[in-house]
């Protein structure tokens, strides 16, 4: 088939594989996309999984970007049509001119093609069926093969991917060579019998650096390490699952004593959210660093026990790696839909403190933070990721650790203070700043014990039901969050090349696309000052960024504005000057889609409206 | 002020105990529980067990759920943390507070409303975990701090005191405790201090999950003609199974040892249970004896009292998990962090 004009690219498309669930093509999927890292260009691979096991379509995109855009691009130049149930919709989602690779051992009818793109047809399980007879090695032998074919039409080099595959098959030699072998079936069979390289192409490039390609929820299960974390429970939820997977497994391999080989951690896999926070608090209350990995369902189960944080001034940290909802809404699709139930979590007057990480970067890093956070102010904090960061491999810069940094416990009293005669009042705010010292349990014999409830108490920790009492308590508690607008991540401010009255406010996932799209967006004339929201409560120069502003995009992705809520409700302003930016078809957001809203917004703002006279 | 704290004078001719405590330091606030509550009676075992085993009050935590019962541990080890968390949740506090600090002594209080219904699940799981705790249910059958409803230990055809029959069946925690494997397993009456002291004691030198049902008459809600959980419905259909004293390695407290009728029972840490068996052919290490014993004496309508089971070579869940001797709250960062060497490797791993 001929295309009066096929894409042609150097480093910058897309590609798409549309695979069967459970067909063994997540590995080939991302050795593609890591061989093209290893070519020095930029990657940003997106998982489109259904929330089923086997069976269903998966897709896996990869966006080669030389400029370095992570966030998703939209659309498909090449679509790798592995999975016949969704081949109509896959051949539909190509760009004009965009490629097609399939599996041409059947003929198909000319109906099942398009005129305007170009279609590459590789006989797969005709030449799988002749090398292999085992029918799991035929199987998973396709996707190298294709991959093969692959390195072919786009150019990659195939030493680079054939190193990829020693270093994953290291020590395991015959796995080794039968890969390269798969490889090299494809990459010859289409170097024979197809014209290469197509019109898409990588050309080895030095754009990647010394970044780092890794999951966020891997990341974020690291900072727990460096964080000091030894008490995990969890309840198995996607996307947060692999959160406590890959604790246990950085455990494994650090947090074992050389001399004993015991271990110098606890996961527990709870019986339900109930449970998993429940041994958070019991854990804190004591004295340990312990956190819970969930998603909306299980935030929702864990209230009780959160308000029960926030009141009795336990530390607790929550990992919430967000989807779709509401309800059990869509398991396997992202979304930024929590922050309000997570700001305002449980009932009664509470308030609750929320970390946005951009990247696996700082996901580890304010995961790290988090523990401090939990133990300085001693109440729960929430690590806001996504299922868009969590899931998937992201480029970003190395993970830091400062050797020097010590652990902050916050305001313990010992035993000592308590025998130099310190007046010990659990709820005492002794500095000022709302934060009351606690004594962990078995401190000593006869000071510094009290008694933990979730009812209401004076300073001294003594049940009581005074109104004056409570009310003494509960100024307090917004004196501490007070206080910790001053210990979270500030945002980070990045001003328009030229002075502008509009401005735009992001956060988390969004960052990337948001990069992006302000390029976009300047290209097209619009100039934009922008702030990345990185915890709640906000820093006070939130409200100042909107007050220097005649008019301040929020983008989010949920339906409800819950950012912009959030703004509304704790910064007192006016909801007229936040124009909400929202995306919330549980895809990630992208630069066109932000590009478009805003410029469409900022298009409408130059119209002077005519009043023609009537006759 | 809603609390009543007692007065700090001790008399100096009052008992001491090894550690020359005397009982009053192992006393908590003065209870606001109605008089002559079933459950007074209990805090008042706890302390005499406490005091008996010589036990630091402040190496005790003290954990509870909501409910009548749950507000006890005001009342006894005032020198020790006690935490009240939420309505049928203890034990996954407990869980996790054992999980920070392996060497303090855990006590979870809780109800029937707590454990039974609410908190059924995290009973059953703090209970198959096998946490090392000591686990008492205060049961009376009904909801005293919500006044009166029937919990799911309330017998079917019982009354309440409004005169409601109870259509559905009762959970026994205790068969249920057996069945999920507790390694020591007893049931009390709360009038019964000489079978409820040594009970507690024995349960606490457990390693492992312990677990003891005390029937708790509710003398406000529980306590009439037609319930089967008041005094005298307890007093007429308990059965006792043994009676336990408790021996700690060093002095032993109190010793009956009438030869052929004491059964010694090896714990972990040392100390031994001498079982004085009023049941010539009962056998404490046989759970599916026990459960069998159980389930013919509740068909008989009795209350079998005294341990039913223990098995003195019980693991725990840090063995499970095989966590450091060292508890996991006071490792620093020195033990913890892998450093920004192993971090380097990391990185290059993700290249
Ligand atoms: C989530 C929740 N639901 C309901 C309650 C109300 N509540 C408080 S105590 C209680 C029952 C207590 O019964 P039990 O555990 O048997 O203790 P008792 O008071 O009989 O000693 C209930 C239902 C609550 N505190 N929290
Ligand atoms: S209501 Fe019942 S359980 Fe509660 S204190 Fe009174 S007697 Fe005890």
């Amino acid at each position: 088939m001929s295309v009066q004009s096929p894409i042609s690219s150097v480093n910058d498309f897309v590609v798409r594989f549309a695979n069967v669930n459970g067909s063994g093509s997540a590995s080939a999927n991302e050795l593609f996309a890591r061989s093209i890292l290893r070519h020095g260009v930029p990657v940003s691979p997106r998982n489109i999984f259904p929330s089923n096991i086997q069976g269903l379509p998966t897709w896996y995109e990869v966006r080669v970007t030389e400029d370095g855009h992570l966030g998703a691009r939209g659309g498909v130049d090449m679509m790798v049509a592995m999975n016949p149930q969704t081949w109509d919709k896959d051949v539909a989602s190509i760009e004009p001119g965009g490629y097609l690779f399939y599996d041409s051992t059947k003929p198909m009818p000319t109906s099942k093609f398009r005129e305007d793109i170009a279609v590459i047809g590789v006989p797969l399980t005709a030449i799988t069926n002749s090398t292999y007879t085992d029918p799991r090695q035929r199987q998973l032998f396709k996707n190298i093969i294709y991959l093969g074919a692959l390195c072919a039409l786009l150019d990659l080099d195939p030493k680079l991917v054939e190193q990829l595959i020693g270093e994953q098959y290291k020590g395991k030699e015959k796995l080794l060579s039968s890969n390269v072998h798969a490889l090299h079936l494809g990459r010859d069979w289409a170097l024979q019998n197809l014209k290469c390289p197509i019109g898409l192409r990588v050309k080895k490039s030095d754009k990647v650096g010394d970044r780092i390609f890794v999951e966020g929820n891997s990341a974020a299960a690291l900072g727990a390490v460096y964080g000091g974390a030894t008490v995990c429970a969890w309840y198995p939820i996607t996307p947060s699952s692999s959160v406590a997977e890959a604790f246990t497994s950085h455990c494994k391999k650090y947090r074992h004593d050389p001399e004993t080989g015991k271990a110098k951690y606890a996961i527990v896999q709870g019986e339900d959210e109930l449970a998993s926070i429940g041994i958070v608090i019991g854990a804190s209350w004591n004295g340990a660093r312990a956190f819970t990995a969930t998603s909306g369902p299980g935030i929702s189960l864990m209230t009780e026990f959160i308000g029960l944080s926030y009141f009795a001034e336990i530390p607790a940290v929550i990992m919430n790696i967000q989807r779709a909802g509401p309800s059990t809404g869509m398991p396997t699709r992202t979304q930024q839909c929590d922050v309000i139930a997570c700001a305002y979590a449980s009932h009664g007057d509470t308030k609750h403190v929320l970390l946005f990480p951009e990247d696996p970067a700082e996901a580890f890093e304010f995961a790290a933070a988090a523990f401090d956070l939990a133990e300085r102010l001693q109440t729960t904090i929430f690590l806001m990721l996504d299922l868009d960061i969590g899931m998937n491999h992201r480029l970003c810069r190395p993970l830091k650790w400062d050797d020097a940094k010590q652990y902050d416990r916050g305001k313990v009293m010992t035993a000592e203070m308590l025998d130099e005669g310190r007046d010990f009042g659990r709820y005492l705010d002794v500095d000022g700043d709302g934060i009351p010292y606690r004594t962990y349990p078995g401190t000593h014999p006869t000071k510094g014990s009290y008694f933990t409830r979730g009812t209401s108490r004076d300073r001294y920790a003594r049940y009581s039901e005074e109104g004056a009492v409570y009310a003494d308590n509960m100024q307090r508690l917004v004196r501490k969050f007070e206080t910790a607008q001053d210990m979270v991540p500030r945002p980070l401010q990045a001003n328009a090349a030229k002075p502008t009255k509009y401005g735009v406010l992001y956060f988390g996932s969004t960052s990337p696309a948001m990069d992006e799209a302000i390029g976009i967006l300047e290209a097209r004339g619009h100039q934009l000052d922008r702030m990345r929201i990185r915890a709640f409560p906000f820093h006070s120069s939130v409200a100042s960024f909107i007050a220097d502003h005649d008019f301040v995009y929020v983008v989010e992705q949920n339906r409800d504005a819950q950012l912009r809520q959030l703004i509304v409700n704790e910064n007192g302003i006016d909801p007229v000057r936040l124009v909400p930016i929202l995306h919330y078809d549980g895809t990630p957001i992208t630069a066109r889609f932000i590009a478009n809203a805003i410029g469409d917004h900022q298009d409408h703002l130059k119209v002077t409206p005519l009043r023609k006279a009537v006759t | 002020m809603t609390y009543i704290a007692k007065p700090k004078f001790h008399h100096p001719g009052l008992k001491k105990n090894e550690l020359g405590y005397t009982h009053r330091d192992y006393e908590g606030k003065i209870s606001t529980l109605c008089a002559g509550c079933g459950h007074d009676s209990i805090t008042a075992s706890i302390i005499e067990a406490c005091y008996e085993l010589s036990i630091e009050p402040h190496r005790v935590a003290k954990i509870s759920g909501i409910g009548c019962s749950s507000k006890t541990p005001d009342y006894f080890l005032g020198n020790s943390h006690g935490f009240n968390s939420v309505h049928g949740r203890m034990p996954s506090v407990l869980t996790g507070a054992n999980l920070a600090n392996r060497d303090l002594i855990y006590l979870g209080v809780s109800g029937d409303g707590d454990s039974a219904s609410i908190g059924f699940g995290q009973f059953a799981h703090s209970i198959r975990r096998a946490v090392n705790m000591t686990y008492i249910v205060e049961n009376n059958g009904v909801y005293g701090l919500t006044k009166g409803q029937f919990s799911a230990t309330a017998d079917r055809g019982s009354k309440s005191k409004k005169g409601v029959t109870n259509t559905d069946n009762a959970i026994d925690l205790v068969a249920i405790a057996l069945q999920l494997g507790a390694t020591f397993v007893a049931r009390s009456f709360s009038g019964d201090k000489t079978q409820l002291v040594p009970l507690i004691a024995a349960a606490i030198r457990h390693k492992g999950a312990s677990f003891i049902d005390v029937i708790s008459p509710c003398i406000a809600f529980n306590n009439h003609a037609g319930s089967t959980k008041s005094f005298d419905y307890v007093r007429e259909h308990n059965d006792a199974v043994n009676r336990l004293d408790v021996l700690v390695g060093r002095d032993p407290i109190s010793v009956d040892y009438a030869p052929g009728t004491v059964q010694v029972v090896e714990q972990h840490d040392g100390s031994r249970l001498a079982l004085r068996k009023l049941d010539a052919d009962y056998d404490p290490h046989d759970r599916l004896g026990a459960q069998t014993f159980l389930q013919k004496h509740a068909a008989k309508g009795q209350i079998v009292t005294g341990l039913l089971y223990v098995d003195p070579d019980a693991e725990d869940l840090h063995t499970h998990l095989d966590t450091v001797e060292t508890p996991l709250n006071t490792l620093d960062e020195q033990a913890l962090c892998p450093g920004s060497a192993v971090l380097d490797k990391i990185n290059a791993s993700l290249r």
